[in-house]
Order: structure tokens, then C-alpha cells, then sequence
């Protein structure tokens, strides 16, 4: 499923980098323990955290997440979203938990 | 010993996140344009990033050393620092020593050092308290696919 669809059915707020919303969600991973999600996540998954400095930058270009969705209306440190915009990774964000992003757009992938 | 077709050493200062997972991405895309099968880049991957972020948390400064033959690819991690009194404590699960700042960004979970192993194809660490560690780890090509 394309991001922009999942961003358009959920009202995220796109935070970064518009131009990755054609990209193709494969799956999802949810984590804040960066090693977690190191070792977990795989290559498309659209990862949902509460983290919001810098280094989940790294994370999701070595993983090539699709995207990264921050939740509980977390807002990127400044140093996140130029690291973001220079490496191309979308960053979306919501008001809504973790439990209820994820369970929201795994009912769309999955219907 | 099969001969060597890439090598390269690649430095990390301790103790700054500014440019964290540089190097490991240097490696990867090295890997990857080098032809490298996509399972074994994923875990050199894992193991560049685990090895880098534990010299950025612990060490003072440290390199990285990749090398790669039609066998295997070598992550090797060296660094000067504070090493590790007891390391079958450290590759438990859960264990870490790793500061509140550093616990905030996430890192910290214990996990680091579990991961290079499970995906590493062997595993060899040696540390002398005060001096410094080396994380020497091989991936081999047939195995992983
Ligand atoms: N290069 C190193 N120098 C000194 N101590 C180290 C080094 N690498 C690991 N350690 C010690 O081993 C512990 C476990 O390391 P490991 O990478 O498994 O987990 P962590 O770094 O604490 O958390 P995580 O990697 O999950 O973010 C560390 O907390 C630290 O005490
Ligand atoms: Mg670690």
C-alpha cells in the first residue's frame, strides 16, 4: 500500500519530505529501543516510535523504512528533520498512541 | 586464507551522536554496490551499526574495519576506552551500563551485543579493562545466502 494512501486515510500530518509519499509500504514495526528495531524491522516498514531525535534518522535509511510515524503528537528535534530532508526519509506524525496507529493502518494492509 | 577484495578501516570519535550510523551506512552501500548478496548485507548491516553506536556510547574513539573476501565479509571493531570487565555479563540481554542521555535516544537496551552475535556467523571479543575493545566478527557468504 502506498503511504500516501495510509497518510490520507489517517489525517497525518506530513512533517517531512512530501516526495516520499508515493513510496510502497511493505509492513510495520513499532519501537523505541533502537537495537529492537535494528534487528527487527525489515527493508518498506513504515515505523512507528516515540522517539524523535536524530539517530532515527540512521535507523530508518539503514533499514530503508518506508517512512517514519511519529505518534502522541511527537515532534521532531530540528536536527531530525534536516537529516531527514537530506537523506530523502518521510516523517509523519499523528496525535493518536502507538496501539491505535498501528492497529488502524494494519486493518488497511490487511482488510 | 581466500583473498581480500575489499578493505578499508574507517575511524569513529567516542562519545558525539551528531554523525552516529555514518559509518555503518558508508558499509552497507559499500556492500551493496560491491555485489554482496542482500541477506548478508542486511546483518553486516545490524553489526556495523551495533559495533559503531557501542564505540560512540563507551569508547573514546575506535575504528571499524571491513573487509570482504569471496568467503566471508569481517566487521571488525577496535577502540580505545574503557573496555569490559566481565564480557559473558555484557552479552547477556538486558545488561547495560549505558548513561540516562544515552538510555533516552532509545539505545541502552542490552541488546547490542546479542544482535552482533545472532547475526554474525562467529563472534570473538576481547577487552582489557582500561585499555580498549575488539569485536571481531565474520559473516560468511554460502551460509547466509
Ligand atoms: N566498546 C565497548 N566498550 C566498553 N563497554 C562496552 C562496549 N561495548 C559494550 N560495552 C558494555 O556492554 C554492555 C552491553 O552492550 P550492548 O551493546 O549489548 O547493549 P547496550 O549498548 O547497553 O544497549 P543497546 O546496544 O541495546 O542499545 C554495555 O552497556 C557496556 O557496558
Ligand atoms: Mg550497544
Amino acid at each position: 500500500m502506498k503511504l500516501e494512501e495510509i497518510a490520507g486515510k489517517l489525517n497525518l500530518r506530513v512533517l517531512c519530505c512530501d516526495e516520499g509519499l508515493s513510496r510502497e509500504v511493505r509492513g510495520g514495526f513499532v519501537g523505541d529501543l533502537l537495537s529492537d528495531v535494528m534487528a527487527n524491522s525489515r527493508e518498506g516498514d513504515l515505523w512507528i516510535t516515540r522517539q524523535v531525535h536524530p539517530n532515527i534518522v540512521a535507523v530508518a535509511v539503514m533499514k530503508e523504512h518506508s517512512a517514519i510515524l511519529l505518534v502522541q503528537g511527537g515532534i521532531p528535534m530540528e536536527d531530525t528533520l534536516s537529516r531527514a530532508r537530506k537523506e530523502g526519509v518521510p516523517i509523519l506524525g499523528t496525535e493518536i498512541n502507538g496501539f491505535e496507529a498501528a492497529g488502524k493502518i494494519y486493518g488497511l494492509m490487511n482488510p | 586464507m581466500s583473498e581480500i577484495r575489499y578493505e578499508n578501516f574507517f575511524p569513529i570519535e567516542g562519545g558525539t551522536f551528531v554523525n552516529a550510523g555514518d559509518v555503518s551506512s558508508r558499509i552497507k552501500s559499500i556492500l551493496k554496490n560491491l555485489g554482496i548478496g542482500s541477506e548478508v548485507v542486511r546483518r553486516a548491516a545490524i553489526i556495523a551499526y551495533e559495533s559503531e553506536i557501542n564505540i560512540v556510547s563507551y569508547a573514546l574513539r575506535g575504528n571499524i574495519r571491513l573487509s570482504v573476501t569471496p568467503d566471508a565479509v569481517c566487521i571488525e571493531a577496535k577502540d580505545e576506552g574503557p573496555g569490559i570487565p566481565d564480557i559473558e555479563l555484557a552479552m547477556q540481554e538486558g545488561f547495560s551500563t549505558a548513561t540516562p542521555m544515552v538510555r533516552e535516544m532509545g539505545f541502552g537496551a542490552g541488546m547490542g551485543l546479542s544482535n552482533i552475535k545472532k547475526f554474525s556467523d562467529s563472534l570473538e571479543i576481547t577487552s582489557e579493562v582500561g585499555q580498549g575493545t575488539h569485536v571481531k566478527t565474520r559473516i560468511n557468504m554460502a551460509e547466509a545466502g
